[in-house]
């Protein structure tokens, strides 16, 4: 059962990594602002979701954090750009 | 490579979800690549982070709680997080989408 919870470990992380790279392309390539956004944020939480895989793979409790942290960060970037493209400022009066 | 030893039970369960939440989140960048409005695209993108990151956060508490023998409650941080954050971005970007008005060239209204 070992070898198979490797292998399913090591396609979650390809799997991620994929969707990251295809996230990128729609990142450079979206016609208007609000994809790009949108591709940002996937690309984000793919981030996130590599990093807990990479701490499933070698069980230590590090690399929660970062990933606790990415998800944090990529939340308030998703956030302020789309406030921002909604109506012009990311902090109002 | 990993040398965590787990039992069986708990590596299949794991794996399942592991596989899910790849394939999940491989179909979502495969569908925001491949729809043709950014209406369209909203829906696998979210789908892709919501389920993707619940069935890898799923897994992740189950090998933690076995590996430190007591129940990992920490991911249900990030579960928490990625389950409350995910609407509030996807409604300010749709707003967004539709005070910025008409689609780009090549597209169909939405």
């Amino acid at each position: 059962m070992n070898t198979l919870f490797q292998f399913s470990v090591m396609f979650a992380g390809a799997c991620c990594i994929a969707a990251m790279s295809l996230a990128l392309i729609r990142l450079f390539r979206g016609p208007s602002a609000q994809d790009r956004v949108l591709a940002f944020d996937f690309f984000n939480v793919s981030g996130m979701m590599v990093l807990l895989i990479l701490g499933i793979r070698s069980g230590s409790a590090v690399y929660f954090d970062m990933a606790l942290l990415l998800a944090l960060f990529g939340f308030v970037g998703a956030t302020a750009l789309g406030k921002f493209l909604l109506r012009g400022e990311v902090i109002e009066p | 490579m990993t040398d965590i030893e787990l039992p069986g039970w708990l590596a299949l369960i794991a794996s399942f979800f592991l596989i899910c939440g790849g394939l999940f989140t491989l179909i979502g960048a495969c569908g925001m690549l491949r729809m043709r409005n950014f209406f369209e695209r909203m829906h696998p993108s979210t789908m892709g982070m919501t389920l993707g990151a619940g069935c890898v956060l799923i897994s992740s508490i189950l090998v933690t709680s076995v590996l430190l023998e007591r129940p990992a409650i920490h991911e249900l941080a990030i579960t928490l997080f990625v389950v409350v954050s995910a609407p509030v971005t996807a409604i300010t970007l749709m707003r967004a989408a539709i005070t910025r008005g008409r689609p780009h060239k090549g597209e169909k209204p939405g």
